[in-house]
């Protein structure tokens, strides 16, 4: 670290030790200031042109949906080293759970929060299922059965006319609510953000607990030597299933979320450009650090709601033919690809790179010391 | 009583290639034994199957009389067998503290392991000046003496080195089957693969000569040393 931001830290020193050794409550207390002043930072310029604060709070809300998937893809790419190209299955699957189970179209209605956990449920069962015959296939070849996984849900969910009322989804999802004190709606975003905020910094606490862990070390052992880890007795079976079950479930509660938050389900809301986008928030935050790919996922889901909006406003009032004729909101995936790539080429770390990952693409120089 | 280890006609295969040839040999109880051969004779392959990181095809590997030849690597670890595998495989980027704690990974941290700890140390105590130090940054020689404390850490009733003196400078080697001897005398078996076969046969009591996957000699190191056609393959005189 450089002398400067040393000296900038200084002043934060007992407050940096007393949350390293109160974690939980600092994460905690963190989220709850940070959520607090966002939507205050909305009510100044030049924040407050662009959209009214509930817009804004919206935005928000759905930023941090986007944030905890990048928080679960990160516990099995950052943490284990899988790569998953099919995350967003276990989103959809999620999804589809509360929808089956709190909409018109079954006529069932389970009220929200046991749900909540049965989208975990569902998401780590299938998670195990898809990783148990394949979690022996590494690097590439893993990548190619997850990516193939992730094609294939939505395109079940599509062709699954009877079941799920293929393209058109499953509409008029039940909304959240306490009963006799809330009920959430849709022009309110206000408790949806509560609810939101809460379940990201429980989640982020549940992965920070879990990464200092036996089991994290487990995962940390095999991302740098599998062969190592099974010499020291590390089932490594186990250990990729766990992780790829964290990472599903994780998908699964976030897809009950938003499924209440947006109240349709449709298989198009799954595609790959899902899986990809929130890769593209783990691979910007850093792997392995999971405030870093929290913060990624916001910022690309900022810029890509916000600023690429903005642009096509502003265009607009330019009148320019050819400009006007392009929907900036498209550029999206040419984002993500000028993401992955740069990123991958000239800080393949992450902006906020985790500890340990930082000495893994750190050159390591071996053996300067000699022999004596 | 039963050998410590034994294995009888082991067969293993890399996908077609025939590796391992029917290999039989036994490790007893407090015993160094080495398995000498050149490139590719199945040495590592050897130690691999008993670890169970690969698989036999066929013929039984017993620990004390009970068969592990179907056992996963992490069970094989738990009954006894520490392996410290061909190139050290340290995890480089944890600290040496760290690497020796995944070696007690299938333990009850408690004093027990406090007292491993110490022990380790006390036979490379430049691993406990060392101990904070990313593991990736030590000499090839303080790698080696961690991939060695690593699989210490287990308690292993015997112990699979592979390959400890690659790389090291001759020095260091000597150092190495110093403590080679020494954790013996402390009652820990060793079966121990090497290319340097001079040393290898100073120190073992009995060896195997391990030629295209199959057990050619089997004699004790006093008397493989002396054998003619040893001298000329393996110890270049």
């Amino acid at each position: 670290m450089s002398r400067i931001s040393t000296a900038l830290s200084a002043p934060f020193a007992p407050v940096r030790a007393y949350f390293r050794k109160h974690r939980s409550f600092g994460i905690f207390v963190g989220v709850a200031l940070l959520s607090i002043a966002l939507p205050l930072l909305t009510r100044v310029p030049p924040f407050d042109g662009i959209q009214s604060t509930n817009a804004w709070v919206n935005a928000f809300t759905t930023a941090a949906i986007y944030a905890m998937l990048a928080m679960g893809l990160n516990v099995v790419i950052g943490f284990a080293g899988l790569l998953d190209l099919g995350y967003a299955a276990f989103f959809a699957l999620g999804g589809y759970t509360y929808a089956f189970v709190a909409s018109p179209f079954t006529g069932v209605h389970l009220p929200f929060w046991p749900m909540l956990l049965a989208g975990g449920v569902v998401g780590a069962i299938f998670g195990v299922l898809l990783g148990a015959p394949t979690l022996r296939l590494r690097g590439d070849y893993l990548a190619i059965v997850t990516l193939g996984f992730g094609e294939i849900v939505p395109i079940t969910l599509m062709n699954a006319d009877k079941f799920t009322d293929g393209v058109n989804g499953i509409g008029g999802i039940d909304k959240p609510s306490i009963p006799g004190i809330l009920q959430f709606t849709l022009t309110n975003p206000w408790p949806m953000y509560g609810l939101v905020i809460a379940l990201f910094a429980l989640i982020m606490i549940m992965i920070y607990r879990l990464q200092d862990s036996r089991i994290g070390r487990t995962w940390d052992a095999i991302r740098e030597d599998e062969l190592a880890a099974e010499s020291s007795g590390v089932n490594i079976v186990i250990a990729k299933l766990q992780a790829f079950a964290v990472g599903a479930s994780i998908a699964g509660i976030v897809g009950v979320v938003n499924a209440a938050k947006i109240t349709i389900v449709t298989p198009d809301q799954f595609r790959f450009a899902v899986s990809i986008s929130v890769l593209a928030a783990v691979v910007l935050g850093g792997m392995g650090n999971t405030i870093g790919v929290a913060t990624g996922a916001f910022v690309i889901y900022l810029f890509q709601s916000i600023l690429l909006k903005q642009l096509n406003t502003l265009v607009e009032n330019f009148n320019i033919p050819v400009l006007n004729q392009i929907d900036f909101l498209e550029f999206q995936y040419v984002l993500y690809g000028i993401v992955l790539v740069l990123m991958m080429l000239k800080r393949p770390q992450g902006i906020f790179p985790a500890r340990r990952r930082m000495r893994e693409f750190a050159p390591l120089k071996i053996g300067k010391r000699g022999a004596k | 009583m039963a050998p410590l280890l034994e294995l009888k006609d082991v067969h293993t295969y890399y996908g077609a290639v025939h590796a391992l040839r029917g290999v039989s040999l036994k490790v007893e109880e407090g015993e160094i034994v080495t398995l000498i051969g050149s490139n590719g004779a199945g040495k590592t392959t050897t130690l691999r199957t008993i670890s169970g990181l690969e698989r036999a095809r066929s013929g039984s590997i017993k620990l004390k009389g009970k068969s592990i030849e179907a056992a996963e690597p992490h069970d094989i670890v738990r009954l006894g067998v520490g392996h410290s595998p061909e190139g050290r495989r340290v995890f480089s980027r944890m600290s040496v503290r760290e690497n020796l704690e995944m070696g007690a990974f299938l333990r009850k941290s408690g004093p027990d392991v406090q007292k491993d700890f110490k022990k380790v140390f006390d036979l490379f105590p430049r691993l406990k000046e060392r101990e904070s130090q990313a593991a990736g940054t030590m000499s090839g020689g303080e790698q080696q003496m961690l991939a060695i404390g690593r699989a210490l850490m287990a308690q292993p009733k015997i112990l699979l080195l592979d390959e400890p003196s690659m790389g090291l400078a001759p020095i260091l080697v000597e150092q190495i089957f110093d403590i080679i001897t020494e954790i013996n005398s402390r009652g820990t078996a060793v079966l121990l693969v090497e290319q340097n076969a001079m040393m290898a046969l100073g120190i073992a009591k009995r060896g195997y000569i391990l030629q295209i996957g199959e057990v050619t000699l089997e004699d004790s190191c006093a008397k493989l040393a002396k054998n003619p056609k040893v001298r000329e393959a393996y110890l270049g005189v």
